[in-house]
């Protein structure tokens, strides 16, 4: 059973528009590469050149930040749900 | 055009005024765009301002998470971001111009500069700060 990723407004149209998408994996990072195979569009707007989470973007696993989990590495299981969202700054 | 609640103004406006002279900052949330009433902005998700600053703001991230869930019970989505200006107009500075996350959001200012409240919304994609009307329902 795959884990459910909820997608912002922003990055919708970079995933034919649906708001969640089912995507496999052991680890955050696994369940990502799994959403960059099925929209590959994704990838810049996720993660930096190097493969390192995006600075812009948070990542909750459940009601807890990646941040705090070990960010790529922290594990998933199937029941979980991965929320995406934009860092919301300004001056 | 954004339209509002007259509680979601009166909540926004009241927040900000409580945090002044710090940046106030919050999200805005309603009935999806492709439904009835869309845009129109029924909720106001008051956050914490993590920079705890007079000239910047950030979400606190749990409040993000927090606002998109309370939209979501609700049947609806975030719409929009507000904050606060304490002491300049309600004009999205280049810092809220480059940090704007998302081209279909409505970015609310209220500027603290003048004795009373100033509420001005704009549409900020690519650079590009585009003004609207904002409505109250």
């Amino acid at each position: 059973v795959p884990v459910a990723v909820r997608l912002p407004t922003v990055l919708r149209p970079s995933a034919g528009g649906v708001s969640t998408v089912p995507a496999d994996g052991a680890t955050v990072g696994e369940v990502f590469t799994d959403l960059l195979r099925q929209h590959p569009g994704l990838r810049d707007q996720l993660l930096t050149p190097e493969g390192d989470l995006h600075r812009h973007l948070n990542v909750f696993l459940n009601d807890d930040d990646i941040r705090y989990l070990g960010k790529l590495e922290a594990k998933v299981s199937d029941t979980d749900t991965l929320t995406l969202m934009p860092a919301v700054a300004g001056g | 055009v954004l339209a509002l609640t007259v509680d979601v103004w009166n909540e926004m406006v009241t927040h900000c005024l409580l945090e002044a002279p710090l940046e106030a900052c919050g999200l805005l949330a309603g009935p999806s765009a492709s439904g009835p009433d869309a845009g129109r902005a029924s909720l106001c998700l008051p956050a914490e301002n993590v920079a705890a600053s007079a000239r910047v703001y950030t979400v606190a991230p749990r409040d993000l998470l927090r606002a998109d869930r309370a939209a979501e019970a609700a049947g609806g989505e975030v719409l929009g971001v507000y904050h606060s200006h304490t002491h300049t107009e309600a004009y999205p500075s280049p810092t809220d111009t480059d940090a704007a996350p998302d081209p279909g959001w409505h970015y609310v200012i209220v500027s603290l500069r003048d004795t009373e409240p100033t509420v001005r919304s704009y549409r900020i994609a690519g650079g590009k700060i585009v003004e609207e009307s904002v409505v109250l329902q």
